[in-house]
This record gives structure tokens, C-alpha cells and sequence, in this order.
């Protein structure tokens, strides 16, 4: 084992505990500012495995648009709520709390022990990787070419999805054609 | 890279395994639905996690990391979209518990 080894096992084996660790607390922490920063610490995790895994680039995508747009968005979200964010008793009962952890250990248990069933040589290993893999140029030459198609497509999907947020998130406006009189009156509950 | 100094294929499954059981969980026995969106962020990123080390895996081309970018795309949109709608029924309910979102029930 020498240090290249070593240090690849460390991150990954510090990438795997944030990963592991921020989304139990996603899932689990009452106040859903404390499961947006979860939300966080894994995704900087996957970020990391991205790194072991010859995929730079989208590394940085990851951080950048996940990190530091969607996160962002949850807790601009979270704070625009108040303090209603919070639901108290927010699971029915202690049993489907203690069905989920039971659940999780289930499944932990089960790759672990699928993992040291491939202990050794038959474990498969990574083959030799061109150097281009995951670089700008190689994701951006597939991109452009094969994947022309569902990369036009998605820039109509954002496209849609900044007019849908905005328009659902408006809310209905009074008419502006009508008289003030005749406008629609504010309802009690929750106006616009 | 001499590929015997890296972590092999498996543990970057099972790590991914466990996410998405983590998320799909949180998913199904939470009732906040900004935990319930959060949950499928976890979801998708177990997803992309398992496509990028099988391009790894595979490395003759980009498909995994292509299709991962994509699921990232999605992804924010439809957290932009998610919250927005989130914001809509707090605006009308004054809550955001799945529970009370019952217009529908007969």
C-alpha cells in the first residue's frame, strides 16, 4: 500500500461518511434547515466521489448548480415559510420512525456484506481510463454531437421551468382590465 | 492512474444503494413536503452516482457522465418547480404538511 492508495481510500472513505451521514440527517432532522445543510454535506460528497471517478467536470457542475443553486434555493424557500417550515410530530407514530431505521440498517447490512462477499480478486477494478474522460472536452464533444438532441431539449425544459415557477408561484393577480371596484376583493385566508 | 490503486466498482454501488434507500424512505415516511423534496434530490444524486462509476467502469465513452449532466438539468428544474408549488399551497394552507393537501380527497 503505498501513499496513492492510502489517500485514495481515505477520501473515498470521507466522502462516503458525508454522503452517508448528510442524508440521514436530510431525512431526519425536524427542523428542514438542518436537512437543507444534510442536503449539502452530501452533495459535496458526491461531488467528491465525482473526483475518484475521472469526472472533473461534472464535479464542478455539481457543485456549482446543485451547491450552490438548488441548496440555495431550499433554503430561500425555507426561510420565506417562517417558522410554519417546522411541523412538530411530523411522522405518525414512533413506530414508522424506528421502521425506517430498521430499514436503513437492513439495507447497510446487506451491501456490507454484499461487499465482503466480493472481497478480494473478485472484486472489479477500474480499467485504464483515456486521459480524456470527464474532461471538458471529451463531455463537451459528446455533448454537441450524440447527445445534441436531449442537450437542445433541456434548454427548453429550464426555459419552461423558469416561466412555470414564476407563474405558479405568483399566485392569482386581480385583473387589471377591471375597475378597482370591481376588482376581486382580497380572501381572508392567505392573500395573494 | 494504474487502476489498482483505486476503489473498485462495488463500494461506489453500495454507497449509492444506501442513498437512495435513504432517500426513498425519508421520501415515504416524512410528511414535510420540503423534506419530501429533499428526498428526491438524494434519490437522483444516488442515481448519478451510480451512472458515473459505471462510466467509469466503461470508459469508452461519455454516457454515463452525458446522462448524469442531464439528471443534474432536470434536477434543479424540477426543485424550482417543486418549491414553487410548495410556496402555492403554503399560501393557501398556511402549512406545508402533505396531509393537508386533501383538496382532491372525496
Amino acid at each position: 500500500m503505498n501513499e496513492i492508495e492510502i489517500f485514495s481510500n481515505a477520501f473515498f472513505g470521507l466522502a462516503t461518511l458525508l454522503v452517508l451521514v448528510g442524508g440521514v440527517v436530510t431525512v431526519g432532522a425536524r427542523n428542514p434547515i438542518r436537512g437543507a445543510i444534510g442536503l449539502l454535506t452530501t452533495i459535496v460528497g458526491i461531488a467528491g466521489m465525482y473526483l475518484l471517478l475521472s469526472a472533473e467536470f461534472l464535479a464542478a457542475i455539481q457543485i456549482m448548480v446543485y451547491a450552490g443553486a438548488v441548496v440555495v434555493l431550499f433554503l430561500f424557500v425555507i426561510m420565506l415559510l417562517g417558522p410554519s417550515a417546522t411541523s412538530s410530530r411530523d411522522t405518525r407514530t414512533w413506530s414508522s420512525r424506528y421502521l425506517a431505521a430498521a430499514v436503513f440498517l437492513a439495507s447497510s447490512l446487506s451491501a456490507l456484506l454484499a461487499l465482503a462477499g466480493v472481497r478480494g480478486e473478485t472484486v472489479t477494478r477500474f480499467p485504464h481510463a483515456p486521459s480524456t474522460l470527464g474532461t471538458i472536452e471529451g463531455i463537451g464533444h459528446e455533448l454537441f454531437t450524440t447527445a445534441l438532441v436531449p442537450f437542445e431539449l433541456s434548454g427548453a425544459l429550464l426555459l419552461v421551468a423558469v416561466v412555470g415557477a414564476v407563474a405558479v408561484a405568483r399566485g392569482k393577480q386581480p385583473d387589471p382590465t377591471l375597475l378597482p371596484a370591481d376588482r376581486d376583493p382580497p380572501r381572508k385566508e392567505g392573500a395573494s | 492512474m494504474t487502476p489498482d490503486h483505486l476503489v473498485p466498482l462495488e463500494y461506489y454501488l453500495a454507497v449509492a444503494a444506501v442513498l437512495f434507500i435513504i432517500g426513498s424512505v425519508g421520501f415515504l415516511l416524512r410528511r414535510n413536503l420540503l423534506v419530501l423534496l429533499m428526498s428526491i434530490e438524494l434519490m437522483l444524486n444516488a442515481v448519478n452516482l451510480t451512472l458515473v462509476a459505471y462510466n467509469r467502469h466503461l470508459p469508452q465513452n461519455h454516457a454515463g457522465q452525458v446522462f448524469a449532466f442531464f439528471v443534474i438539468a432536470v434536477a434543479a428544474a424540477e426543485a424550482a418547480v417543486g418549491l414553487a408549488i410548495v410556496l402555492s399551497f403554503f399560501r393557501l394552507r398556511q402549512t406545508v404538511r402533505s396531509d393537508e393537501a386533501d383538496l382532491l380527497r372525496n
